[in-house]
């Protein structure tokens, strides 16, 4: 009998995780397929909009994946920012000269010299995480700026402050199953239409380095949650003192998880000059890095969380290149969605939140019934606020690595 | 008991004078890398400047030193404000609509821009106050947005309420009864030191009064110190997290204002970004002292001014001093570490042994 009882509550944790992301899945589809049908705009969810979000999405989840493993280490990066800068020049620069794959490893090791930096400031010298990250991404900015002056004028394609025409990784599509997505895709059906042009867009033209970054969330979540060597670098950023008695070496830890962190920073600064542009510019990581450590926070320091932020923040980083209707559109989607969250809170019993985000809700359906466009801008803020509110929101059930960002010296735990 | 002194100010002085050197090494080896010359570098950077330079470096001296204050106002308190950048943007903006629209005029009308300036900057910086003081959010992450967010608005208000010329959006020019100027000291054509560089003199002034010489400022560098104390002593910490927080914010609303009503009379192309993140560098180099952060931010504009020389006589390219800045900062926080750690030993060595003699002679 009470072995009956308590099968329900047996059932393994990735069952009940998988299965409760797919209704969420589900759900949003459903609302997006709703909004598109109701406000006309079949760009919301038109493959060449799907391609885009991926190509947006790609770079912000390379930094937010290096930030999840640093912290996951103890170790605040804010240098992911500078990091993702070296990692620009170093994709130009390696590419031009090797062609795209050593160009990304390329990248991956100025990034990783940034993480390096970070690394001995942080854990040999404890210098706190914050100050190391903000001379990091003074060091990264001013670096990439100089070597491209010194270096990029003298190439074919090249000036002081870009470097154009470089080869990208490949492109693949998978000639079955893109022409029938496209087909059904066309056709603009409820619900059907929408998942086939993601599968469209999935099957056609995908740069192999996007797929790479999307494995590397896999292989993340598989090596810090299930292998030893995850466990003991998780247990650095949480309790490091109790990992120190049980015999791991902490430093050794947080120097592999921040150098890895920077090589990621490095990969999707990579990624913005090969994938996302055909060349390297001046400032183009525009603040991603910081964006990357938004959509780690926002995914509660969790891989399927920052996927999703990622996923989140960079759809809306492609819809302010697109007509600005069915970013008017997507206010719709974000008042149901407020709506939906709110009913939500209202059955858990949570009236004075529920009330909060029922009124934000309104105050966007309203913005959405009372205007006919919307500012490019307020799509370039969308990140940062919905940060912010996750924050303001949240803050009690996010929850970061207990030690994340306090010193730390050997043989402290006495 | 002097020669104790002199042994404190040596060590003192010991970490940012590594940091120089190695800031200097570091330098060096990047230019000689991609093929430049070291030599000319370092002998065009460290030519007399010329007179209009002299005057863009005590300018640039000045802004950068008000926003220096702003940041070690948190660093003392403990919070990091690296939300500086956005404050100044949008109290910058916000104080040249003000005074472009002229609803006062003269001298009255560049007070009250410099009061909304303030204004707007604590109200700014007040969001991660409360957003820390109230719902727990680290001011790191919530500025870091709030900079993001300050700039896409101000961009978005110039846009739609701005004056087009061109290519180029401004907010309205000033009347010239609202524009200071400065003094030239050298010939007219070598330009003005603006008049609102005194406005650093008074922050530096301010800042030292209330560090050293009330009541909010001994509560503030105690709980920057500790917390768990400060609460015992009866300091509210979170009343003093907001105040400082808006405290911060208030002064970085003046960095950019000597420029303003020096020579760029409107907020457009002539807005200098990036002097927040200076100001961060810069009260990090000075340890957060008033003086300590006076060398810094004459360093910072002396090499970011002087840079301008090298389009000229050398085929090195003005952006390596970033490099030179990031790694000075980076190297005097290390090299303080590894001091701080070493004098502690020295005195705990001093300790055991002055004990060890004392109980040696008792029995």
């Amino acid at each position: 009998m009470s072995t009956a009882t308590a099968t329900p509550h047996q059932r393994g944790i990735v069952e009940r995780l998988t299965k409760s992301w797919l209704y969420i899945g589900l759900i949003g589809i459903g609302v997006v397929s709703f909004v598109r049908i109701i406000t006309d705009t079949n760009d919301l969810t038109g493959a060449g909009t799907i391609r885009a979000a991926i190509i947006a999405t790609c770079p912000i989840l390379a930094a937010a994946l290096g930030g999840l493993w640093a912290e996951r280490a103890g170790v605040v990066n804010i240098g992911l920012e500078g990091q993702m800068i070296l990692g620009t020049w170093g994709a130009a620069f390696f590419t031009y000269h090797y062609g795209p794959w050593v160009g990304i490893l390329g990248a991956a090791l100025l990034g990783l010299i940034g993480g390096l930096l970070h690394a001995i400031a942080t854990v040999t010298f404890g210098v706190d995480h914050i100050v190391s990250g903000v001379a990091i991404n003074l060091i990264g900015a001013g670096a990439a700026t100089y070597l491209a002056e010194a270096v990029f004028p003298d190439y074919e394609g090249g000036g002081p402050r870009q470097l154009n025409g470089l080869e990208g990784p490949t492109q693949i599509t998978i000639p079955g199953i893109s022409d029938v997505a496209n087909d059904i895709a066309d056709k603009h059906w409820f619900f059907v239409s929408d998942v086939a042009s993601f599968i469209q867009a999935l099957t056609t033209n995908i740069s192999t380095l996007s797929l790479v970054i999307f494995a590397l969330v896999v292989v993340s979540a598989l090596v810090l949650w299930r292998t030893s060597f995850g466990l003991r670098l998780r247990s650095c950023g949480e309790n490091p003192q109790a990992a120190e008695t049980l015999g791991v070496n902490v430093y050794l830890y947080k120097y592999v998880a921040v150098l890895i962190s920077g090589a990621l920073a490095g990969i999707g600064g990579g990624f913005l000059a090969l994938v996302s542009s055909s060349g390297f510019s001046t400032g183009q990581t525009g603040g991603r890095g910081y964006i990357g450590l938004a959509a780690m926070i926002f995914g509660n320091w969790r891989p399927g969380g920052l996927l999703a932020g990622a996923l989140t923040f960079g759809y809306t980083d492609s819809l302010r290149l697109r007509d600005t209707q069915s970013v008017h559109a997507l206010l719709l989607l974000v008042a149901i969605g407020l709506l939906i969250f709110a009913a939500y809170r209202a059955y858990r019993q949570q009236i004075t939140g529920a009330i909060v985000v029922a009124v934000g809700g309104l105050a966007v359906l309203a913005w959405f019934l009372l205007t006919d466009t919307v500012a490019r801008e307020f799509t370039v803020m969308t990140p940062y606020v919905t940060t912010l509110f996750v924050l303001a929101l949240g803050s009690q059930r996010l929850r970061m690595p207990a030690a994340d960002g306090k010193p730390y010296r050997k043989g402290s735990a006495g | 008991m002097s020669g104790i002194n002199l042994k404190a100010i040596g060590l003192s002085l010991l970490a940012p004078a590594i940091a120089i050197v190695l800031s200097i090494l570091v330098t060096t080896v990047v230019i000689a890398a991609v093929g430049s010359s070291p030599g000319e570098f370092w002998s065009t950077m460290f030519e007399m400047p010329k007179p209009r330079l002299r005057v863009d470096i005590v300018n640039q001296t000045a802004m950068i030193y008000i926003a220096a204050v702003a940041a070690a106002i948190g660093f003392r308190m403990g919070l990091f404000n690296i939300g500086l950048e956005g404050q100044y943007t949008i109290a910058s903006f916000a104080a040249a609509s003000f005074a472009g629209a002229a609803y006062f005029s003269g001298l009255f009308n560049v007070a009250a821009a410099i009061v909304v300036a303030m204004v707007v900057g604590a109200a700014w910086s007040g969001i991660a106050g409360i957003l820390k003081t109230t719902r727990g959010v680290s001011e790191v992450i919530s500025t870091i947005m709030l900079n993001s967010i300050a700039i896409t608005l101000v961009g978005y208000f110039l846009n739609t309420h701005g004056v087009k010329e061109g290519n180029t959006v401004h907010t309205k020019n000033l009347e010239s009864g609202s524009t200071l100027g400065g003094f030239a000291p050298f010939e007219d054509r070598d330009g003005e030191i603006w008049v609102l560089t005194l406005l650093a003199v008074v922050v530096g002034v301010g800042f030292w009064v209330l560090l050293n010489r009330t009541r909010f400022g001994y509560d503030l560098r105690a709980s920057g110190q500790s917390e768990s104390a400060a609460l015992a002593s009866g300091i509210n910490p979170k009343r003093m997290i907001l105040i400082s927080m808006m405290l911060s914010g208030a002064v970085a609303g003046l960095i950019w204002l000597p420029a303003l009503f020096g020579g760029a009379r409107n907020y457009g192309t002539s807005f200098q970004a990036g002097l927040g993140f200076l100001g961060i560098a810069v009260a990090l180099l000075g340890r957060n002292r008033p003086l300590g952060m006076l060398f810094g931010a004459l360093l910072f504009a002396f090499l970011s001014v002087k840079s301008n020389d090298l389009t000229f006589g050398t085929d090195v390219s003005p952006s390596i001093v970033q490099i030179t800045q990031g790694v000075a900062v980076l190297a005097v926080v290390v090299t303080y570490e590894v001091v701080r750690r070493w004098r502690t030993r020295l005195e705990q060595r001093a300790v055991s042994r002055e004990l060890a003699g004392a109980t040696g002679a008792a029995s």
